[in-house]
This record gives structure tokens, sequence and C-alpha cells, in this order.
């Protein structure tokens, strides 16, 4: 958390009804005793709740707090799960969070060309910046694990896989017009399975 | 018992002994920075390698690797070095080369291990990255970029302190340690973050800059701002206390001290009395030895006996007590005492005040009930302990509270209420926690003196000792019934048998008007003296310029604790001496010293000049001094339950602040920093 952006934290946080709904799921999961184990769905929660009231998916300091309180655990081990896992947001975002990955067999596939056609489409010069209508924050991520149907791009927590260019254009222009694509592979393939012909497990094979 | 061999040296070990305990066992020194003996084991510096012979994976960090049967170690072989020397090249990556201005330098583990270990230049050529400093109070001082992130310093928040206000955040290169939120640690043991940090990213903040740790000379010493009896090194350059450290006794402190042990040094040199005072019209005066000891000599001569009294403070060692106690007795008077907030103790059996299960003896209790005192603030070392207790029985370890509950107790507790009459209740097994106390096999019950400077503290004391006695506290093998002191010199002084007997004054009634001609106070501060009437003549010995000497009519000026060599009986009645570190300013002189001029001056003879027949003399009279340490005290076997009932009136906390409970930490600048921080804190808290 950079120092200068500490002063846009809110003063206060509560959880709301939908909120209060799924939290009650969660710790169902877990026994009493255990129940700080809840701590990582529910800072997923606080940030689907930014996302639903602010169009920001991020998680304030004093959301910490409040999460400690509710799971009796001390406020520095949320903020320290919250700092270690890269997922959680601690500065306010864009409404979409554009989340490259860069890992070799992306970078491969062509991850450049989608980071490229991302800064065009949205006009972001670096990785964490925030475009300047506040709809989109760019990140690099590391390998999503899904190599497979490489390249990646995660809006949020939905996969585009076998993008390139064109179509992370395409995709960015869609969201600005407030429409989503489905998501999944571009490239309609089914899975995972070859672009081209199966090369294991072929029908003929298995029938035998 | 597993055996082990370490470098060819056969050495017997506990099964569970992690292989580095078993290279110490052996005699062999393992370089480590993240492993301490009173803390969880982590295993994050990797500085501890050892080589387990004819092992698949032969290097092994050995404070994480139990030991087993057989196993042959070596500590020295050339893939150990190599690997120590790794290690030692990867923490130094990230580690300023600012040794120079370092606060550590000197006494620095990773200075000295890599000296010890490591290679003889860097091959490091890139940047290094720099952390933003934290603040932790007025106390500790940070410089994160030396950080090593061994985290020695959030296991000792989480584990030692109880308040777990550090932690690591951010991942890999980012890892910071900081606090949860910009403000100054809500503990009394921050202290010991200095101690457990291997580098120089957390020093002392009051004494920073102030000098090189090989400048300093050791004494031995006790602290005595608390009644724990805190074993304490006073580390002195020249004429001046420079740092105050704790010395490791696994029966009284473990490795740690209060932050008001360590920090209250600076009042040591404020404030001070270093000459005498005489009040002439109303203006007190300088003054010199010759003149004060005639001007005391003359009043004391001039007063009639019964009219005499004196009262000793909560910092004085026997020695001088003793000594003024043969002077007073002397004089013909026996109007003394040593409880300055006129506590009742029941002194027929010396197990009746001093808290009998010792220490040690927290570790194996299984059951406790706390009444009228507040651990935490009264010996923060000691919650520690109960504390730690608490943690090692997976929080299994009933504790139940009655008295005023400030804040967090660093444990869970049962609190039950501030109402002392619900010792009645637990007397008529009336409680839920009544049942944990019988079943309990070793029960303990600390009483404290929220309860013991009541006007009914006498039936609060004979129900609680009923009490002790009904749920088997007290045995052949076990005595769980404790009194918790906050007087460093009140355990002492009942042992001397410093308090009135018969139908002498004590303290409330010599403090009344027109009781008493003259008063002695030996550094007593802690007193009401509005009520005195003003021809009554008050001879101040101590060595701070507080509450007491405005009113006195002479003042002597005495020795503090880092002064004079002196016993101090600790809250168990552990007999404990200390050494003198450095002379005391100006004038000033030790206090028994004083005390026994003016009986030459008078012509009394006491049977002492110098302080080891003082001492002999003090054993010879009370036998309990004979020896240092602690032995199982007497108690009475049939104690009779008193008719009357406890007053219906809650119990209070006898400390309003922590920081500035005596004239030394009063006028320390630093305790008052801290009170200061402290009031924030609370204030931001009852915000939430």
């Amino acid at each position: 958390m950079s120092e200068n952006k500490m002063n846009i934290q809110p003063t206060d946080f509560t959880f709301d009804k939908e909120s209060e709904k799924q939290i009650a799921l969660v710790l169902a999961k877990y026994p009493k005793a255990r129940k700080a184990s809840a701590v990582i769905p529910l800072l997923y929660i606080v940030q689907d709740q930014m996302k639903r009231l602010t169009k920001s998916a991020w998680i304030p300091k004093i959301a910490m707090s409040v999460i400690a309180k509710r799971l009796e655990i001390a406020p520095i081990r949320v903020f320290e799960i919250a700092t270690f896992y890269t997922m959680f947001n601690l500065e306010p975002i864009g409404q979409y969070h554009l989340q490259v990955c860069g890992t070799t067999p992306c970078w491969l596939r062509g991850s450049d060309d989608i980071v490229a056609a991302c800064k065009k489409a949205t006009g972001i010069k670096e990785y964490g910046e925030t475009s300047k209508d506040g709809l989109f924050t760019l990140s690099e991520v590391e390998c999503l694990g899904a190599c497979a149907n490489a390249p990646i791009l995660q809006v949020d927590r939905d996969y585009y896989e076998d993008m390139d260019g064109q179509k992370t254009i395409e995709l960015i222009e869609a969201l600005k017009r407030g429409e989503k694509l489905t998501p999944g592979s571009a490239i309609n393939r089914k899975s995972s399975e070859p672009v081209s012909q199966k090369q294991s497990l072929p029908e003929n094979l298995r029938t035998k | 018992m597993v055996k082990v061999i370490v470098d060819g040296i056969p050495v017997d070990v506990p099964n569970g002994s992690s292989v580095l305990q078993a290279c110490e066992k052996a005699g062999k020194e393992i370089p480590r920075f993240c492993y301490h003996e009173k803390l969880s084991v982590a295993g994050n510096c990797r500085m501890c390698m050892v080589e387990v012979v004819g092992s698949r994976k032969p290097l092994v960090s050995s404070c994480t690797q139990p030991v087993m049967n057989g196993i042959e170690i070596r500590t020295d072989s050339e893939m150990v070095r190599a690997a120590r020397r790794s290690t030692i090249e990867l923490l130094l990556i990230n580690h300023p080369l600012d040794c120079p201005i370092c606060d550590q330098g000197g006494e620095c583990d990773l200075q000295d291990q890599t000296l010890g270990y490591g290679r003889d230049c860097s091959r490091f050529r890139d940047k290094k990255r720099a952390v933003t400093d934290k603040y932790l109070g007025p106390l500790v001082r940070t410089v994160m970029t030396r950080c090593i992130q061994c985290t020695r310093c959030v296991r000792f928040m989480n584990e030692i302190a109880g308040t777990a206000e550090l932690g690591g955040i951010y991942r890999g290169t980012n890892l910071e340690i900081t606090p949860y939120l910009e403000q100054a640690i809500y503990s009394e043991l921050s202290g010991n973050l200095i101690d457990v940090c291997p580098v120089g990213a957390l020093t002392a903040k009051p004494t920073a800059f102030r000098f090189r740790s090989w400048e300093l000379k050791n004494t031995d010493s006790i602290d005595v701002v608390d009644a724990l009896g805190t074993n304490i090194t006073l580390q002195v350059r020249g004429s001046e206390v420079l740092r105050i450290l704790p010395r490791r006794n696994d029966d009284v402190n473990e490795f740690w001290l209060s932050d008001k042990g360590r920090f209250s040094l600076d009042g040591l040199k404020r404030r001070r009395l270093d000459r005498p005072w005489i009040r002439q019209n109303g203006k007190l005066v300088e003054s010199n030895w010759d003149d004060a000891l005639q001007f005391v000599v003359d009043k004391l001569k001039s007063s009639k006996k019964e009219r005499i009294g004196a009262i000793a403070g909560n910092l004085c060692d026997v020695e001088s007590m003793f000594a003024l106690k043969n002077l007073i007795n002397k004089l013909g008077s026996d109007n003394l005492d040593c409880r300055q907030d006129s506590a009742y103790y029941d002194t027929s059996y010396r197990g009746h005040y001093v808290f009998n299960s010792t220490l040690n003896g927290i570790d194996e209790a299984d059951a406790l009930l706390i009444i009228g005192s507040f651990p935490r603030q009264e010996s923060p070392v000691l919650n520690a302990r109960i504390r730690k207790r608490w943690l090692s029985l997976t929080e299994q370890f009933p504790i139940a509270f009655i008295g005023e509950f400030l804040d967090n107790l660093t444990y869970k507790v049962d609190n039950l209420g501030d109402d002392p009459t619900l010792i009645h209740d637990l007397l008529q097994n009336k409680l839920l926690f009544n049942e944990t106390l019988n079943n309990a096999k070793k029960p303990m019950i600390i009483l404290g003196h929220g309860a013991l400077i009541r006007n009914d503290a006498k039936i609060i004391f004979e129900k609680t000792l009923a009490l002790a006695q009904k749920i088997g506290a007290i045995s052949d093998d076990w005595n769980g019934f404790n009194i918790l002191h906050h007087a460093a010199s009140r355990v002492g002084g009942l042992d001397i048998e410093f308090y009135p007997k018969n139908k002498s004054l004590d303290t409330i009634s010599m403090l009344e008007k027109g009781n008493i001609d003259l008063l002695w106070l030996l550094d007593a501060d802690e007193i009401d003296l509005t009520q005195l009437s003003a021809d009554c003549f008050v001879i101040y010995q101590g060595h701070h310029g507080d509450r007491s000497a405005e009113r006195a009519d002479i003042i002597l000026p005495g020795a503090t604790y880092t002064e004079k060599s002196g016993t101090y009986v600790n809250t168990e009645g552990r007999i404990q001496r200390s050494f003198r570190a450095v002379f005391p300013p100006g004038d000033a002189k030790e206090d028994w010293q004083i005390i026994s001029l003016i009986a030459q001056s008078m012509n009394i003879e006491l049977p002492y000049t110098n302080i080891y027949e003082l001492r002999g003399c003090l054993a010879k009279t009370y036998p309990v001094f004979k020896s240092m340490g602690v032995d199982k005290n007497k108690m009475c076997s049939s104690i009779k339950n008193s008719e009357k009932n406890i007053k219906k009136q809650p119990l209070r906390s006898i400390i309003s602040d922590y920081f500035l409970t005596n004239s030394i930490s009063r006028a320390s600048l630093t305790m008052q920093e801290c009170s200061k921080a402290r009031h924030a804190n609370l204030t931001t808290k009852a915000a939430e």
C-alpha cells in the first residue's frame, strides 16, 4: 500500500445483507474453534461487496479489522494474508480488472500482444495503472494454470482463453459498452482439447 | 533418551529434541538467527544447517530436525561450512552496510556470524532493497532495511507478550515486518523486542547513538520497579548507567524484563537529591552533611520517643530498612511501617504473605483464580509466565478473575466481575468455577493488593486462605496460595518485621494529625502527607525530589538501587542480592551508612560498621536471610474461617498508570512519554 493512497481509506465498513448470507455459508464449513480458517473466503466476500457497492473490487484496511473481529483473531493476521496473496487488491482499482498472464507458456503464445492490445484499447501505460475513465486496471499475473489454452486474459474472475491482440481489443470495447462476452476459449475449442486433431485417446483406440 | 553422535562425541538427549539441542549438548556452537530458546521454532533463516551423515538429504536445518536414534551429525564439515557461507551471503544481499552507525554494532548476531562463518568479501553488485521504517512507540527504534526477516519479534509478540501487533506483510523479497496500526506497541514487554532482534532493525530509541556495547561494564543487579525481582545487568560507562538488560534466570524472569525496569534509567539522573537540604523559614536550603547530621540528631534527641515514627518506601533494600529499624528501636520507638498502602498481611507464617507456588510452580498449575490483582500491570513478566502456561496447555488452563478488569490480560479468563463477595459463593460451592477448582490437581490462587489494601482485607485474606485449603491448594508437595506483591521492598520489610507491633502506630495513624512529632521517610513517596500536622518534623531520606521531598524539613540524599549493594526479597520470598554499579551523585550516600552515621552521632551503638557485618547481624536476627534463593514456606494448618462477611464494594486495581509508579519512573522522561502514548492508545481503542 503506497503511503499517498492511504487517504482514500474509508473510515468504516460493515457487511451488507448479501455478504452476511455468504459469511454464514462459509463459517458453517469450519469447526467453531477453527473459524480463523475462514479468513480468505471472508476477504473475497469483502472484495466482492466493494465491487457491488463501489464498482471497485478492493479491500480497505478497516474491513480487515472487521474481519478480525468477526473471526476473533488479531487484525495483523488478516493484514498478513491480504498482503500475501496478489488476488486481493489493497487499493481501489478499475471496474474491470484485466489480468494478463506473463508466465512462459502464455508469453510464448503471444501474451505480449495481449498486453499491447490492452494498453492500446484502454490508454494504460504501465502495469498497475487504472485507465482515465476508471473502467480498467491492468495487472500482470503469474501462471493462471490454464497453459494449454494460452494465452490467457483474466477479467475479474473470468478466463478468456486463446486470446490474441484483435480479440482483446474487441473484448475491451465490448466491456466499455457494458456488454459481457462469454468467457472461455475465443476459438471455440472444447475445454483443453487440441485445436486441430486429437493426438491422444483417439476415438478408434478407445473403442477397441 | 536417544543416542546421537555429534562430531564423534556421543550424547544422550531426550526423545523429541532437535538436532540443534543435541549439538549444544555436545558443546558445539551452532550459528542461528531465527531460533530462540523460548520462542517457537520457525526454521526460516537456514543458518543452523548441519550435515546428517548418510542421509539422502544430508544438509538439514538443525532447529527443525528432530533427532533419531544413532544418527551421526557433523557440524563442521566442508559441506556445512559452504552452506553457512551461502546463507550469510544471501542474508547480506539486502542488508545495508551501515554497521558503523548501527547501535547493534558490536553485539550483532549477523556481524559476529559473518565474521565467523561468512565470506571475506561481497560479490553482490545489484541494487539493495530499502524498507520504510515503522513507528513502534517511544521505546523501540526501527531501521527496517536492516531486518533479515527472522520473525523473532513477530513470534515474541504473539507468544510471550500476547499482544499480536507485529506481522510479516507481503511476500518473498518484499516481506516486511510491520505493526497493524502506526502507533505505540501496546505491551509492557516491548523492550524485549530489542533483545530478541538479532540485528539492528529494532534498537532502543531512548538511548539511540549514546554508546557502543564494548564500552560498557556489566554489574549484576535486581530490578526494583515491581516485586518480581527480575535479574538484570546494569551496563555502565564512567559514572552513568547507560543500559539495563535482563539477566537470564529461568527460575524468575527467564529472558525477559518489563519496559519500566528497562527504560526508567534516565530517571536515575533527573530530579536527584545530591546534597542535604534543610528547611529554613519555610524554604529548603542547600546544606552539608555536618549541619544536616547535627540538625537530625538535635531533633531526634528532643523528640519524645513514642512520638517518633518511620515509614519505608517501595524501593528500599533490606539492609537500609534493617538499619533504620535498629536505630528507631534503639531510640525507643516501634512506630515502623513498610506498608505505604497500609495493606493487611498475616505475618504469623511466612507462607501467608509470599507467592508460595513460585514462578516455576506456575508451569505446573492446572487452574488459577486471580483475586484483586491485575498481573499484567503489577508484574508483566509474571503475567507472561501465566500466559506461557496457558499456551502450553493449548488453552486448557482455566483461569477465573475477580477484580477490576482493565484490559486484555493476554490470556483467556473467566471474568467473574469485581465483586469480592464472590469469594463467599466460591466457599459455598455455588459457582461453575468451583468444579474446575475442585477437579484441579494443582490449583493456584493469586491474591493481590486490590484486595489487601481494603478495610476488610483481613476477612478477604482469611476467606481466601480457607478457600485455598478447601480446594486442596495447600498440601505437602504443592502450595497454591499466593500473594502477588507490587512493591520490591515489601516482602523483605515483612521478613525483618518492619511493621508496628502491639500498640505502635502504623502508616495510617502516623499520617494522622497530631499523632507524631518526627516522621522518618525512607524513600517513601506513595503516601499522602497532607493530613500531617504542620509542626511534625519530616526527615526525608531518599534519592529523588519527588512527592515527599516537598514536605520534608530535612532531606538526606540517599542512593538508588544502582548505587548500592543490596538484598531484595521478591514476591516469592526469594532472596537475591544486587551489586553497586555506580557511586551516588554528589554528596549522596548509601542509605544504611546515613543511618549508621546518625546513630554514631547520637552515640547509639549499632552492632555493625560495614555492610558485611550488617548482613551477618541480619542473618543472625532473621535466619531466613542466611542463604540466597527461595525455600518452602510454612503455612498455618488450621486457619479459622472469619465469621464476618466481605463488604460488597467493588475491587479496584492498585495501579492507575503502569509507567509512573515510583519516584524513578516518575522522573524518567521516557516513562512520561510512554504514559502519554499509552493514553493515546487507549483513547483510539475506546473510539473503536
